[in-house]
């Protein structure tokens, strides 16, 4: 997947966990969760779903570099470059 | 019992509630049992296919978003709707009682089953491995969970639980609210039942496996309590909600008062898992007209619990028929005919079915009735149309459940005294 496809999966994941949240204002390089409508268990929602989509485990202890949009592109581009 | 003090005397002031066929507020219900209206339907269930069921339609974003929807339970869902609805029902906007005083009290007759179901159906689909089991799995099953939801969504702050009680939980409910209220513990409960069984194949399968699941090739006539030819229940999910308070605060406020909650009794069968016993439901109802200081003859209309299962119906009856026989004037109705069986919601929803008989004298029919059990020919029996009282002065309201728990509520028209 290429950056640009992997950052519209994550707020398609995003989206389809709160219709209404709006990404015309989002900062790539701030928290999400200080953005948007995202608690830790939406936050896990989003690990849940990498892990149906593309099988990705993540760890608990990488959990931070999925905080901001530009951070979850950097972390998921090398795990997803052949998905 | 009968309580005299005004800070002892329990009122009903709102009434929240969605019922099966898109009745959502108490005036649109009303209008549909006095019309012999079914909201019977079906639903195609996993595994089995299709089967009568007793479906809610309701504004679901009204008072949460979609989010939150998505992110609670069906039972939450529910209880969010007809809370809100009951406290707007009541003229409630916590500028006169205080959240931390509010408390909540929901009967359920199961609570996580319909949760787990999906669960396990969701990882089956990745080779049982459990790492794709939900997060949410806990805090959507705990057994509050309904009951807590409806906290969240008002800023509730008082105590919350649910009552399981099995079919008899909604009374079950009412009653622990107004203890809650008597013992000084909370000056508003938010009381009632919720049913989300219609998401659960496994009731379904259950009551099928029993030989208690009702078939009709006309799922608006598969709910036929006291029929001769009747042949299990319908499942319904559906919930009410009533706002309690004690009399003198809700005086005090200028409420619309629905009724007075009188009377009431639990008691337990101590005998079977699923058959119900006639004789300690008997002794229920007996015990919750002595506590209200009422004779048999008191009662207006008495609202059968009768689900649609031949023993079931026959022992409620036969202990009607003991009570009862000198009051050809009591009248006698079942509201799951036109229903189904809501479960925990049951005993609130046919409870809040009747309670407008105290403005329009009028008892809301049992339908579905074409060939009358001889075993269940109650003299009182309202079958087809609605029967007009000279005056409606009191409802008595049976609800039982599995594993042998009864439950009576007796509710009166409310007179100052």
């Amino acid at each position: 997947m290429t950056r640009d496809e992997i950052k519209d999966m994550i707020l398609e994941i995003i989206e389809d966990i709160d219709e209404e949240a709006e990404f015309d204002q989002l900062d790539p390089d701030a928290p999400l969760r200080d953005q948007l409508d995202l608690d830790s268990m939406d936050f896990l929602d989003i690990v849940m779903e990498l892990r149906k989509r593309y099988k990705l485990q993540i760890p608990e202890e990488e959990y931070p570099q999925l905080a901001t949009l530009t951070s979850c592109v950097n972390y998921l581009e090398p795990r997803l470059k052949d998905a | 019992m009968m309580q005299t003090l005004p800070r002892e005397r329990i009122v009903i002031t709102g009434v929240g509630l969605t019922a099966p066929g898109g009745a959502n507020d108490l005036a649109e219900f009303r209008r549909r049992l006095l019309a012999g209206e079914s909201g019977i339907s079906t639903i195609e269930l996993r595994y089995m296919g299709t089967a009568p069921a007793g479906i809610c339609d309701f504004a679901e974003t009204r008072y949460r978003k979609k989010k939150e929807n998505k992110r609670g339970t069906r039972a939450g869902c529910i209880g969010v709707y007809c809370a809100n609805e009951a406290l707007l029902d009541a003229g409630i906007d916590f500028s006169g009682y205080d959240r931390a005083r509010t408390g909540v009290y929901i009967g359920l007759t199961e609570h996580g089953t319909v949760e787990t179901e999906n669960e396990v159906y969701n990882i089956s689909r990745f080779d049982y491995n459990v790492d794709y089991w939900t997060h949410h799995h806990n805090p959507r099953t705990v057994l509050n969970n309904p009951a807590g939801e409806i906290t969240m969504n008002l800023g509730i702050t008082g105590p919350h639980y649910s009552v399981g009680a099995a079919c008899a939980a909604g009374n079950a409910a009412l009653i622990q609210g107004c203890q809650m209220l008597r013992l000084g513990e909370v000056d508003l409960a938010l009381c009632g039942g919720i049913s989300e069984c219609v998401g659960s194949f496994g009731i379904f399968a259950s009551f099928r496996a029993q030989g208690a699941l009702a078939e009709h090739p006309d799922p608006t006539r598969a709910s036929r309590p006291l029929d001769r030819d009747r042949n299990g229940i319908v499942i319904s999910e559906g919930g009410c909600v009533f706002t309690l308070e004690r009399l003198d605060r809700a005086l005090d406020r200028g409420a619309r008062i629905y009724g007075e909650i009188v009377g009431y009794s639990m008691n337990s069968d101590a005998r079977d898992f699923v058959l119900p016993h006639g004789p300690r439901q008997t002794e229920c109802m007996r015990m919750a007209l002595e506590r209200a200081s009422l004779a048999p003859a008191d009662i207006s209309i008495l609202n059968t619990h009768a689900t649609g299962t031949r023993q079931g119906d026959v022992e409620e009856c036969r202990g009607i028929r003991e009570l009862f026989a000198d009051c050809p004037q009591t009248a006698v109705n079942n509201t799951k005919s036109l229903i189904g069986h809501a479960m925990g919601a049951a005993g609130v929803l046919e409870l809040a079915g009747n309670l407008p008989s105290f403005t329009d004298n009028l008892v809301h029919p049992t339908i579905n009735i074409d060939h009358l059990d001889p075993d269940c020919a109650l003299p009182g029996l309202v079958i087809g149309t609605p029967r007009r009282m000279e005056r409606v002065e009191t409802i008595l309201n049976n609800s039982f459940g599995m594993v042998g728990i009864n439950s009576v509520v007796i509710v009166q028209r409310f007179v100052a005294k």
